[in-house]
């Protein structure tokens, strides 16, 4: 899966979690102070959109029970607007665990590496999701 | 458009990262986010899938939170002396809700030629419940 970082993109998730750094929105600033304009740490959660049918894992998991539990980025090397990621997800873990609201759960980590155009690894995002026996339920 | 750059010789551990507050969360951010990233689980914007699901109303994605989270850090250490950003999701964030990011510094120390630090990172809502419990390592400029 290959997906290209367009600065547009960049600023409409930049909004979207209420960042207002200059490093996203002026290119001048940007150059200087990180070397170009570069995506919000979190910005490869945007893969969906680049997904061709390859690299995609289906996890045959059941959205009503589906939590996100937890989420990691390492960052070897930087990635300005521009780039060219291609992304590789392997399923790294999965385990069964008693729940204590929900009975018992799934967790699935999945690892994902994201080259850039050189074939440089740029970065490492793993995300564990869980799956729960049973919604949860909102705590008042 | 200038910010204050973050040395590290200015940082001591135990300091304290700015906090960074959401006020308000509304569907429509949640939408947002939908948008931006392509995260279109339905149970984040579908009243009727929510409520099928046995939720009251829809909740933000887990990742709108970090997003917050990932603002509050880069606006202290900078966004390109990120080397690590790692959450854990411990309560789901309403409609309504507030949301105050922070976190403090744990440690300075040098690795791979870079002087760096390393932290904690918390989101909580306006009950002062944790929705977020987080850690990262940056690096850092030396003077």
């Amino acid at each position: 899966m290959t997906m290209h970082i367009e600065l547009g993109k960049i600023r409409e998730f930049a909004r979207a979690i209420k960042d207002d750094n200059p490093v996203y929105f002026d290119e001048q600033y940007a150059k200087k102070e990180a070397g170009g304009v570069m995506p919000p740490p979190t910005f490869t959660m945007t893969q969906s959109f680049w997904d061709e049918g390859q690299g995609h894992i289906e996890l045959g998991l059941d959205l009503r029970r589906v939590l996100h539990g937890e989420q990691e980025f390492e960052y070897l090397r930087p990635v300005y607007a521009g780039d060219t990621l291609t992304a590789r997800g392997r399923v790294s873990n999965v385990e069964k665990r008693p729940g204590k609201r929900g009975g018992e759960m799934t967790l699935v980590t999945l690892e994902t590496e994201y080259k850039n155009q050189r074939g440089e690894v740029c970065l490492y995002a793993r995300s564990t999701i869980i799956e729960t026996a049973k919604p949860v339920e909102k705590k008042d | 458009m200038e910010r204050k750059k973050l040395y590290f010789e200015d940082v001591k551990e135990g300091a304290e990262i700015p906090v960074f507050e959401v006020t308000n969360l509304t569907r429509t951010d949640i939408v947002k986010y939908a948008g931006a990233s392509g995260d279109f689980n339905p149970i984040h914007h579908d009243q009727t899938f929510a409520e099928a699901a046995r939720y009251p109303t829809v909740f933000a994605h887990g990742m709108l939170n970090a997003g917050f989270v990932s603002k509050c850090l880069s606006d202290y250490v900078g966004r390109s002396g990120l080397r690590r950003f790692k959450v854990r999701f411990t309560s789901q964030v309403w409609p309504g809700d507030t949301i105050a990011c922070g976190g403090k510094v744990i440690k300075k120390y040098e690795a791979n030629g870079e002087k760096r630090i390393e932290g904690e990172l918390y989101a909580k809502n306006q009950k002062g419940e944790t929705v977020i419990q987080g850690g990262f390592v940056a690096a850092l400029s030396s003077r």
